[in-house]
């Protein structure tokens, strides 16, 4: 019995139900559907929603829940020995349990452990087919009141189109579930960060490094977890990338939507579509693997030192990266404004030039600063390319020659390859990643409020 | 007022002052105009780059270097077929150290080089996935035991870098990797004509190695796939409904604005937040297994949702409610309306979000570093639990690896990895062009 052969036979017995409904409504009218209140189908459709959904929620409950009940289970059961370091212990007893479990070779030699094991595998298979035998008999009560109800008079579109509609609400409520997991999660794991390191170190001291932190004898040592050299370095690279992107992405725009030719914009909006569809490992490959030794060699004949990390080169790519996003976010801004503005003046003897610098760019302005937020948005939470080009050290420091690293790149390096769930070190990535949150949904936020509030209503 | 018209000095346009002020004006929109323009070149510049830079790179990933040589399959290593049952063969081809035959044809081949070390440094030449090449010979066609076959082996991925013209040889001899001794060797094979660079079809159908020779990305592609299906069965559904909703349904309220604002938010959450959720709901709560498209695809369903929810909103709201009031004036319900005319009209539309959408999920690659799918696996994964990795963190893992070979490797699944975005924007643009109509 698995997780999928529930769902199958659930799916199944829908099947079934909705043709045994379907055939007992055309019965109940005497074969004469005009007879219905609804279509047969419709009672078909009814009874098979009566049926699916209650077991559904039986199988999800299980596939939510069903393992964490289990291994509380185990954990209750297990004799008080296995536990010879305290309670911080429990998940490692786990992790030895799932592992005994998995390996087929015997690598773990404590009988308890094993016995555990054993017992793992028979509760998983008694919860499964519990759950199997719960959403089964679930969809046949279902099946047993929508086969109860099938009369000619009982209106069952109306019925189904009600649930239909609940199973509509519902999807459109789930996306909002998302941004509620997202904080839920983020806040919650922080919060225990919180409980090992005070708030007040994280947000102002001046030294990061997790990884001394591993030691039982340095466990959070004073300054350890400091996040201003990551919030400085993710602002450097963020400042290059908007210097390189923000004047080629407005120039770009200002040129494609006043001066240019149409075939020219036929030309010139697919480049900068393809390069906003370029996925952003590509571009880190680049920025490590081309951009960044070019910049090495070239401090070397200048006589500058340039790290072969740095955020330069991390930067500028970083800023190749957004300039479609400036570029085509500008460009709707600029086009919004009136062509009578324009044309006024022109027409006063003004030059295209100082029409777009005098009139055009301030009544688009608050649509290109939000513009501009929304890039440094995306800059900030950009993952690949730092990871691939920027480096590892913390360091506090505005020389764009030398190598820093960003918040990104320090989640990716805190929960890549192993990890304990629990330590500091593995939380201290979600205190990342809650701040990382926050300022770009701020910056979103912001963005949208001015583009709102400062926008000219023309005609 | 008549003091002020006298007073009034009309602007003499002809004056020296006045057109030299014209020609800096005109001067000033002249390095403008060339300012946007140039803005427009650079950008272009940047995307030529990138994409020659990659396709010259990726173009010899493609390709693999080998070496004829004529390899004894003697009885005497592997055993006589004619001895033995099929199954008692094949049991003692597997036992058999296939580098004894490779080595038997290199010392034919090089019959000077006599110590054990410069021995095995020539054998070295070879890749080691030569030694599969030979058993799967032998195993398919037994009868060549006892005879000498000419057998294109893979060479070794310092070879095929010498061959590709990547290492020069006119470099001191400390500064590369291939000594001056395994180039005389290799020289003496080409002069031989037993050097040849073929296409690699090996590159297509493995799954990854740690041998740039013997890597491949069909695990990549496969783990890619598996995981679009899942993100595809999550997200297109409950994508559509939930802008059926808000666009047809939902009562104006509070709630539904919220929900409005809410998903325009998530559309610019950073991916690797997407991916912290993933590894704390997924993997803390859930306990899905690790490292599975399964849990990358639930995770990038999550990150797609708002691109398709806000695609089939705007293709919902494009069909004209004409439709929808000729349809209620025939008797339909509400739900009829919706289900019956506006969703087939406004399909292709949303089939175009979509298509974007799963065109993002598959470049995307922070989160499933988040949820573990970044581990070196060989196995082409079988279903939607077990481990696997996808194209674009393949390529993440490929660029991290010090082999000079890997390079050339990378820009290969670079180029793979475009050609099906390309494909899938494309798909996307000609359903728009095809179905988009004019109401």
């Amino acid at each position: 019995m698995t997780s999928t052969a529930i769902f199958l036979s659930l799916i199944l017995l829908a099947l079934v139900a909705f043709a045994l409904t379907r055939q007992k409504a055309l019965v109940s009218a005497g074969g004469d559907p005009a007879k219905l209140h609804s279509l047969p189908r419709h009672y078909g459709y009814f009874a098979s929603a009566c049926v699916i959904l209650p077991g559904l929620l039986a199988f999800s409950i299980w596939l939510i829940f069903g393992k964490s009940i289990i291994e509380g289970l185990i954990l209750a059961g297990l004799p008080e020995n296995v536990y010879q370091e305290g309670v911080d212990n429990a998940a490692l007893v786990l992790n030895r349990i799932r592992l005994a479990i998995e390996n087929t070779v015997a690598v773990e030699k404590d009988p308890d452990i094993l016995a555990a094991a054993q017992r793992f595998n028979d509760l998983y298979i008694k919860g499964l087919w519990a759950t199997f035998a719960l959403s089964i008999s679930f969809g046949l009560v279902g099946l047993y009141l929508a086969a109860n109800r099938t009369q000619p008079d009982f209106r069952a579109r109306n019925k189904f189109e009600r649930i239909l509609l609940i199973a509509l609400a519902i999807s459109s409520v789930l996306a909002v579930a998302t941004t509620l997991g997202i904080v839920g999660s983020l806040l919650f794991e922080s919060l225990r960060f919180f409980q090992e390191v005070s708030l007040v170190e994280f947000v102002f001291g001046l030294h990061w490094s997790p990884q001394t932190a591993l030691r039982a004898d340095q466990v959070a040592s004073a300054g350890a977890f400091g996040a201003v050299p990551l919030f400085a370095g993710t602002l450097l690279i963020s400042l290059i990338a908007m210097s390189v992107a923000g004047p080629i992405g407005l120039l770009a725009a200002i040129y494609l939507t006043q001066y240019a030719s149409v075939r020219m914009r036929k030309v010139a909006k697919p480049v900068l579509e393809i390069l906003a569809g370029v996925p952003t490992v590509v571009y880190g490959f680049f920025a490590a693997l081309t951009v960044a030794p070019m910049f090495r060699d070239m401090g070397i004949v200048l006589g500058l030192d340039i790290a072969s990390e740095s955020a330069l080169a991390a930067g500028l790519v970083m800023g190749i990266m957004i300039i479609p996003f400036v570029s085509s976010l500008s460009d709707d801004a600029i086009t919004a404004v009136p062509k009578s503005l324009k044309d006024g003046s022109l027409a006063l003897g003004a030059t295209p030039s100082e029409t777009i610098k005098q009139v055009v760019l301030p009544a688009a302005l608050p649509g290109i600063v939000g513009a501009f937020l929304l890039a440094v948005s995306r800059a900030v939470g950009e993952t690949m390319i730092v990871v691939m080009a920027a480096g590892m050290q913390p360091k506090l420091t505005a020389n764009p020659l030398e190598a820093v690293t960003t918040v990104t790149v320090q989640i990716v390096a805190l929960l890549t390859g192993d990890q304990e769930f629990d330590s500091a070190k593995t939380l201290s990535a979600f205190a990342l990643g809650l701040a990382l949150f926050v300022s770009t949904m701020a910056l979103n936020v912001v963005a949208l409020k001015i583009v709102r509030k400062y926008r000219e209503v023309y005609d | 007022m008549s003091k002020e018209t006298t007073e009034f000095k009309p602007t003499d346009w002809q004056s020296p002052e006045m057109k030299a002020r014209i020609k800096r004006r005109y001067r000033k929109e002249k390095s403008f105009r060339v300012m946007g323009f140039t803005a427009v070149i650079i950008a272009a510049l940047f995307l030529v780059t990138l994409l020659g830079k990659i396709s010259s790179d990726g173009i010899y990933g493609f390709f693999q270097t080998s070496i004829d040589l004529d390899v004894p399959f003697s009885e005497a290593v592997i055993g006589n077929p004619r001895d033995m049952d099929a199954d008692a063969f094949e049991q003692q081809v597997m036992r058999t150290n296939m580098l004894r035959l490779i080595n038997d044809a290199l010392v034919k081949e090089f019959p000077e080089v006599k110590s054990r070390r410069d021995r095995r440094e020539l054998i070295r030449m070879v890749s080691s996935g030569a030694r599969a090449q030979l058993r799967d010979m032998l195993l398919a066609d037994p009868s060549i035991v006892g005879t000498t076959q000419r057998v294109r082996l893979l060479a070794s991925d310092d070879i095929d870098q010498v061959r590709k013209g990547k290492i020069n040889p006119e470099e001191a001899e400390a500064n590369r990797k291939v000594k001056d001794r395994e180039l005389a060797w290799y020289n003496k094979l080409v002069e031989e004509d037993r050097i040849s660079l073929n296409f690699h079809t090996a590159f297509l159908t493995h799954g990854d190695s740690r041998d740039p020779e013997m890597a491949g990305i069909w695990g990549a592609t496969v783990g890619s796939a598996l995981t679009l299906v899942v993100t595809l069965a999550i997200a297109f559904p409950i994508g559509v409904l939930a802008a059926i909703y808000l666009e047809e349904f939902a009562p104006k309220n509070r709630l539904t604005d919220l929900i409005e604002v809410n998903i325009n938010n998530l559309a610019a959450v950073p991916s690797i937040v997407f991916g912290l959720l993933g590894l704390a709901v997924f993997l803390g709560v859930m306990h899905l297994p690790r490292s599975a498209p399964l849990v990358g695809g639930l995770t990038l369903a999550l990150m797609t949702l708002p691109t398709i929810i806000i695609a089939s909103r705007a293709s919902i709201k494009a069909v004209p409610p004409s439709i929808r009031d000729a349809a209620r004036g025939l008797g339909a319900s509400p739900m009829q309306v919706v289900f019956h005319h506006v969703v087939p009209l406004a399909m292709p539309g949303i089939l175009t979000g979509t298509i974007i959408g799963m065109a993002q999920a598959l470049g995307e690659t922070a989160p499933l570093l988040m949820i573990g799918m970044v581990a070196f696996i060989v196995d082409i994964p079988g279903g939607v639990t077990d481990a696997a990795t996808a194209l674009p963190v393949q390529i993440f893992l490929w660029a991290d690896s010090p082999e000079r070979a890997f390079v050339e490797k990378t820009s290969a699944a670079i180029m793979v990895l475009l050609f099906f975005l390309i494909m899938m924007n494309g798909l996307a643009i000609w359903l728009r062009q095809k179905f988009e109509r004019q109401w």
